[in-house]
């Protein structure tokens, strides 16, 4: 809400005239969100500062946006304070006209380079505080930045997020403007407030000659998108009482979001013929369910659809199915397979929603059902509903289960001793373990069980992850005979 | 001459003639309007004429349609049409089979002629005679299959018009309909000739066994009755003592018998059937020889009157031999017989050899009470509001009964080893009966829009969308369903405050109870910390017997939204250890004659299971504040030198710092750091339930009372609610209660809770809110943001709508409730998940958060 720009141009108070404002006066100025204000602390023929106080009103703010886009904005909320995409459409709405690069008075200044110095106040900054340096340095700044104590009461909570920014170059004051008008919003990554087609498109319009240069510029294009949200998932947003109202996208315990994690984990670990492992695991899974002349499946935890997308293409499935508890898993893998859209010899595709702890009736219409690193997400102590929903009542020709080799975690440089390799494992078994568990699942549910490797194997640690293959004996003889 | 016709209560009823014959008139003479179904009437609901035969097709969809729906919901059903043609009669036929009802034909066999006469006084039905002559001698030609062949349970055929206006039509109770006999009952499991023990049992049960030349008598001085679930016969040493003790009791009016599979087939065997002669069979032929040939004669009338079902008291009871499904119940069919005599296999077969059974009781989902027998088990146990009672008594177990409707088991043991089963009875760890039931849950249980109806209020609906969310939220992050026997409702804030610089203030929540006509309420501080559920058990043995658990815990603790309050387990264990001594130390089991309680509490500091919205949203707010209100300060302190009307924003901007210091000292008050147990502080202030007992009806003193026991005795971990009660039309004592909020709140203090004294309290219009909170306006600057107490803001803050959030109290209250009550009568736990479930997909309605 607060930036200052400090000249030391001579004569300083001809900045007054680039920007169009007297230094002698307050400049006050209505916007849909509050009141803009610029005024001048100092103002000498030396040493010039002109200040932009952006006066936000936090109460009309949530007053105005209630019930359409953000239900859950809260009055608790940093907005009214820090520096965010409200400074870059105050900068525009205020110095428009400098930004359009003209000046009444001082037409000449426009271009010309002149020292500059700003500071911009509690500038939010989720991502590592470099960041602030990555985005400025490449665009010829000297870069300082103050951090704050979250509290300092309680100290063992750390540094806050936000910064004061302190930036320095000689050059024309329309570019700076320029910067900080694109790049604020882009440190804030957070929920842009009135931003229409027509400002993304002045945005991509102001960082024409320089951003197709910066090192950054994905990063930055990146951060200006946001995720719509279905209703069901703001629903569950209001449950999450035990996490924080705003997420942030890149520190949510977000299970979608920390699959990726747990796969560039295993991807350090590619093999000779350098296929990732979740290859490996995928084609294992599917070589056994041919193996068993497997033609309908259900891939029970289908998260994002990676299996169903490998089997999508086989033709020897007549119909595979997905289910998921969470909507917005489905949802990314009903954008990705577009179950409606089945062309000809592909297999028919199911999606449903269900949990894996009670019984569903839908669950007994498939040949085969897989848990492909399914069951670690689940409380051991809720295992059992599990094997009760799935082995007995489900009761399918064949199940397969994978899960991780907790034994090879140390051969993972990045795990530290006793780390899962996923936030949201719950347990993570031997070999001897995993082992255990399937044959008392076999034996109580009349199945045989075989296990396989998955991934290269080391000496002694085994491989990185395994594989149960549970098979019905006696209907496996009927269709042989 | 007058005649009577009677009809079973539930039945297809099929009315058959010629078009003209007087169907219609006759349906309406003796059936309910609603309860005839003509096609006439169908094919103008579809055509828009009822003679329109291009639309028969249709016509008939829609009636077999509406007649299914009937059928399903138990409706008896009269089908007006010509039905003259065998097979348009087969399609009905079949019908009423496939729904379990009894099909019953009624003839109206006119003379063609007055058919015809009464058509053609009707301008819509101008058809030929040739349609009314066919329709007569298509009746006619297929009288003889109809009366033989064609399925029908019954055939009334009328002729001519004296006949048909001198019916009468009498409803008949099915013989299963016992609905009218309330008990008390003791309810018998597999005797198969043990009749000593049947003696025993009959005695330890508190009835006179007697007999007097070759009669036996049974009686109950309190009026109880017997009810027998079959198998009578076979195996062991006294059938013939067995039907006679159980035959007498039946004609004196003290019993009831279900048929079983071993007496079904001994009567076949006694009717000189050919049957497979094995398992027992034997036995019980050998000893009806020894008996007269009239005893045999008498046994085989016997053993062919019993039925495949009853059902009793108002239909919260059924008996079936082998069970029963429930769209079974109250019908007849033969595949019903089937059922109940056998129950259900898989088409698999076991090792030993025998069917493996389908295990039908765990899909029961019925609100009747269904006791039976069967299958031999060790202990009778408890499956979705079903209960096998076989105790496998003449192999050696126990003949045990169920007292009905006190849900007790009373056993004698087996004198000795009768017979030996083909395979070992099985034990809780193996087989298919020895694993429990108990938790497994269905998908159909809480998913979709469902209606839930409660105790305090009927019909509460939980939307789709509602329920796909909690399903997520449930399923990965809840505790245990077993354990999650409850979940806080939420609580609504009074309702606005205009007094200066108040957004709340009790005086409206003294308003509010005393519109509802309450008298007396109880002002509670609130603690501000986290709301968690707290169940204790005495030990871990309950856990199991109660909770079903087995994992070695005595007790959970969990959130309001059901995940576990601790994230370490051992710290949770060291908690509950604690929680249990303080009960055991305060003798609260004995007081309350218990070995379990689940408390609702409030548990210190909020920082321990909010720190990351402290980290996240709290802190940052008042350090960004902070910053950017300083600085702006700063400048404009420097700039007001050269620049007068900055003046008005210096000042301003200097009230605002102070507001977001201010904000900052209202969070830092709750929040201290955790290491263990000691660091925590548990204000418990209800004590829901415990065995045999829903609190939720006890008044707040004795809530407060106990639970003052319970700090008392562990001041360290405990911490005792301070609360006031307040007569409400005692203004001076408002006022102080009043004042003693605004208190507490100026030294950071959360505010207070109003509740009725009678916790579940009911005003003009029905339920009223159990709690309003009234929350201090330190504290709801955390709420609603530093600066809200500026005037221009609390102006607009005021306007703020409650409806919602009350109803969703009472709606949540409601189902907790509920919930608590299902456990508390030890109902199946898909009853409880269900309410439960209910709660959490409720708290995922849009409601402002900040009420």
């Amino acid at each position: 809400m607060l930036l200052t720009i400090t000249t030391t141009h001579s004569p300083a108070t001809d900045i007054g005239y680039l920007l169009h404002k007297s230094p002698d006066n307050l400049h006050s100025k209505k916007l849909p969100f509050g009141q803009a204000h610029v005024f001048y602390p100092e103002a000498t023929k030396e040493k010039c500062t002109a200040a932009l106080l952006l006066d936000i009103d936090p109460i009309g703010l949530v007053r105005k946006n209630r019930g359409t886009a953000f239900p859950l904005e809260q009055y608790v909320n940093d907005r009214p304070y820090v520096a965010s995409s409200f400074m870059s459409v105050a900068i525009n709405r205020v110095f428009g006209t400098l930004l359009s690069g003209t000046s009444k008075h001082r037409q000449e200044l426009v271009d010309q380079d002149i020292p500059l110095k700003t500071k911009i106040y509690a500038l939010p900054c989720r991502a590592n505080k470099s960041f602030l340096k990555d985005l400025f340095e490449p665009l010829g700044y000297d870069v300082e930045t103050e951090s704050y104590a979250l509290d300092r009461k309680f100290p063992e909570w750390g540094d806050s997020s936000y910064f004061t920014l302190t930036l320095e170059k000689s050059c024309p004051l329309r570019e700076l403007l320029i910067h900080l008008y694109v790049l604020i919003p882009v440190l804030d990554n957070k929920k842009h407030y009135f931003i229409g087609d027509d400002e993304v498109e002045k945005l991509l319009q102001y960082g024409e000659g320089w951003l197709q240069d910066h090192p950054q510029k994905e990063k930055i294009a990146n951060r200006y998108f946001r995720n719509l949200r279905s209703f069901s998932r703001i629903a569950l947003d209001r449950l999450a009482d035990d996490s924080p109202v705003i997420d942030d996208d890149e520190e949510s315990g977000d299970p979608v979001k920390a699959d990726s994690q747990e796969e560039a984990l295993e991807d350090s670990i590619k093999t000779e013929k350098k296929v990732s492992l979740h290859i490996q695991r995928h084609k294992a899974v599917i070589h056994a369910l041919k193996e068993h002349n497997i033609t309908t499946l259900l891939d029970l935890g289908c998260g994002e659809g990676k299996l169903l997308r490998f089997l999508k293409n086989e033709k020897s499935f007549s119909k595979i199915a997905g289910c998921d508890v969470s909507i917005k898993s489905l949802e990314i893998v009903l954008e990705r397979l577009k179950p409606d859209e089945q062309r000809r010899g592909e297999p028919e595709i199911e999606l449903f929603q269900s949990a894996l702890t009670y019984r569903d009736k839908r669950f007994s219409d498939y040949e085969a059902a897989t848990l492909v690193e399914v069951i670690e997400h689940i409380d051991v102590s809720r295992l059992s509903a599990l094997e009760r929903v799935v082995f007995e009542a489900a009761n399918p020709r064949v199940v397969i289960v994978t899960t991780p080799n907790s034994e090879y975690n140390t051969l993972f440089e990045t795990l530290s001793a006793g780390q899962f390799r996923h936030t949201d494992h719950r347990f993570e078994w031997t070999r001897l373990e995993f082992k255990d568990w399937a044959n008392r699942v076999a034996k109580s549910n009349g199945y045989e069980v075989s296990f396989h490797p998955i991934g290269d194997e080391d000496k002694k640690y085994g491989a990185p992850s395994q594989m149960a293959v549970f098979v019905k004996p006696d209907i496996e003889e009927k269709k042989a005979g | 001459m007058e005649r009577t016709i009677k009809i079973p209560e539930l039945s297809l009823v099929i009315l058959v003639g010629a078009s003209g014959s007087g169907k219609s008139s006759f349906a309406r003479k003796h059936f309910k309007d609603t309860e005839i179904i003509s096609s006439d009437y169908c094919r103008a609901l579809v055509s828009d004429s009822e003679n329109d035969q291009s639309s028969t097709k249709e016509a008939f969809g829609v009636l077999n349609y509406i007649a299914s729906a009937r059928l399903r919901l138990g409706k008896l059903t009269v089908i007006d049409a010509t039905s003259v043609k065998p097979e348009d009669r087969r399609r009905l036929v079949k019908l009423a089979r496939d729904h379990y009802v009894l099909p019953v034909a009624i003839v109206l066999d006119m003379p063609w002629q007055i058919c015809h006469d009464r058509n053609k006084e009707r301008p819509d039905r101008q058809f030929g005679k040739h349609v009314v002559m066919n329709h007569t001698s298509a009746l006619r030609k297929g009288l003889r299959s109809l009366r033989k062949s064609e399925g029908f349970t019954n055939v009334h055929v009328l002729k001519g018009m004296e006949e048909v206006d001198a019916v009468k039509i009498e409803r008949q109770t099915l013989w299963n309909n016992k609905k009218h006999e309330h008990g008390p009952f003791d309810i018998i499991g597999d005797i198969h000739g043990c009749f000593d023990e049947t003696k025993t049992l009959l005695k330890k049960l508190g009835y006179e066994v007697s007999k007097t030349k070759e009669r036996y008598s049974v009686k109950h001085s309190e009026g109880r009755k017997i009810i027998f679930v079959g198998d009578l016969v076979d195996r062991g040493p006294k059938t013939p003592d067995v039907i006679r003790l159980v035959k007498h009791a039946i004609e004196d009016e003290q019993a009831f018998c279900v048929v079983g599979n071993h007496d079904d087939k001994l009567k076949r065997a006694l009717m000189g059937k050919k049957v497979k002669i094995a398992h027992g069979l034997q036995e019980s032929l050998d000893q009806l020889e020894q008996e007269s040939e009239a005893f045999r004669e008498e046994t085989k009338q016997f053993l062919n009157s019993l039925i495949s079902h009853y059902v009793f008291d108002g239909g919260g009871l059924a008996v079936a031999h082998a069970g029963i499904k429930e769209e079974f119940i109250g019908r007849g069919a033969p595949s019903i017989k089937q059922f109940c005599m056998y129950g259900e296999t898989t088409g698999e077969i076991d090792e030993f050899g025998l069917p493996v059974r389908y295990p039908w009781a765990e899909d029961y989902r019925g609100n009747t009470l269904i006791v039976y027998g069967h299958t031999p088990i060790p202990e009778p146990e408890w499956v979705n509001n079903t209960i096998n009672v076989d105790t496998g008594c003449v192999f050696g177990g126990q003949l045990t009964a169920l007292r009905y409707p006190e849900k007790e088991l009373v056993s004698v043991p087996a004198k000795k080893v009768y017979a030996d089963p083909i395979k070992p009875l099985v034990t809780k760890t193996n087989g298919n009966y020895g694993r429990s039931a108990y938790d497994l849950l269905d998908l159909s249980d809480v998913t979709g829009k469902r209606i839930v109806n409660t105790k305090l209020r009927k019909s509460i609906t939980i939307h789709e969308e509602n329920s796909i969310a909690a399903l997520e939220i449930m399923s990965r992050f809840a505790v245990d369903p077993r354990w999650l026997i409850y979940l806080s409702p939420t609580m609504s804030p009074t309702e606005t405050s205009f007094k200066e610089g108040h957004l709340e203030h009790p005086d409206e929540a003294f308003k509010y109870f005393k519109s509802q006509g309450i008298k007396q309420v109880i002002c509670e501080e609130k603690h501000m910390g986290s709301r968690a559920i707290v169940i204790a058990c005495k030990d871990t043995k309950t856990a199991a017997k109660r909770f079903h658990v087995t994992d070695g815990l005595a007790g959970v603790c969990y959130t309001r939204t059901g995940r576990s309050f601790f994230n370490n387990p051992k710290l949770e264990k060291q908690f509950i250890a604690r929680v249990r001594k303080a009960v055991t130390n305060a003798d609260l089991w004995k007081k309350l004659d218990t070995d379990w309680l689940i408390l609702d509490c409030e548990l210190m500091p909020w920082s321990a299971k909010a720190q990351s919205l402290l980290e996240q949203q709290y802190a940052p707010v008042a350090v960004a504040a902070e910053i950017s209100l300083s600085e702006t300060s700063k400048l404009l302190a420097q700039a007001a030198k050269r620049i007068s009307d900055v003046k008005t924003l210096q000042d301003d901007f200097k009230g605002r710092l102070k507001l977001a210091q201010k904000y900052r000292t209202a969070y830092q008050h709750y929040c201290w750091p955790v290491k263990n147990i000691e660091d925590y502080a548990l204000a418990p202030f209800h004590i829901l339930a415990h065995e045999k007992s829903l609190n939720m009806d006890k008044d707040h003193k004795w809530h407060m009372g106990l639970i003052e026991q319970l700090c008392d005795v562990d001041p360290e971990l405990f911490q005792k609610t301070k609360y006031k009660i307040v007569e409400l039309d005692d203004d001076a004592a408002c006022a102080k209660a009043s004042e003693w909020w605004e208190k507490m709140t100026t030294k950071g203090g959360e505010g207070m809770v109003m509740k009725p004294m009678e916790f579940t309290a009911y005003g003009k219009k029905g339920l009223i809110q159990p709690g309003i909170k009234c929350r201090g306006s330190e504290y709801l600057r955390i709420i609603y943001g530093p600066e809200y107490t500026r005037p221009e803001n609390l102006d607009r803050l005021r306007s703020r709508g409650l409806g919602k959030k009350r109803s969703l109290a009472l709606r949540e209250y409601a189902l907790g409730y509920e919930a608590l009550k299902h456990f508390v009568d030890e109902s199946p736990l898909h009853k409880v998940h269900e309410c439960v479930f209910g709660v959490l997909a409720l708290e995922s309605e849009p409601v402002d958060p900040r009420l």
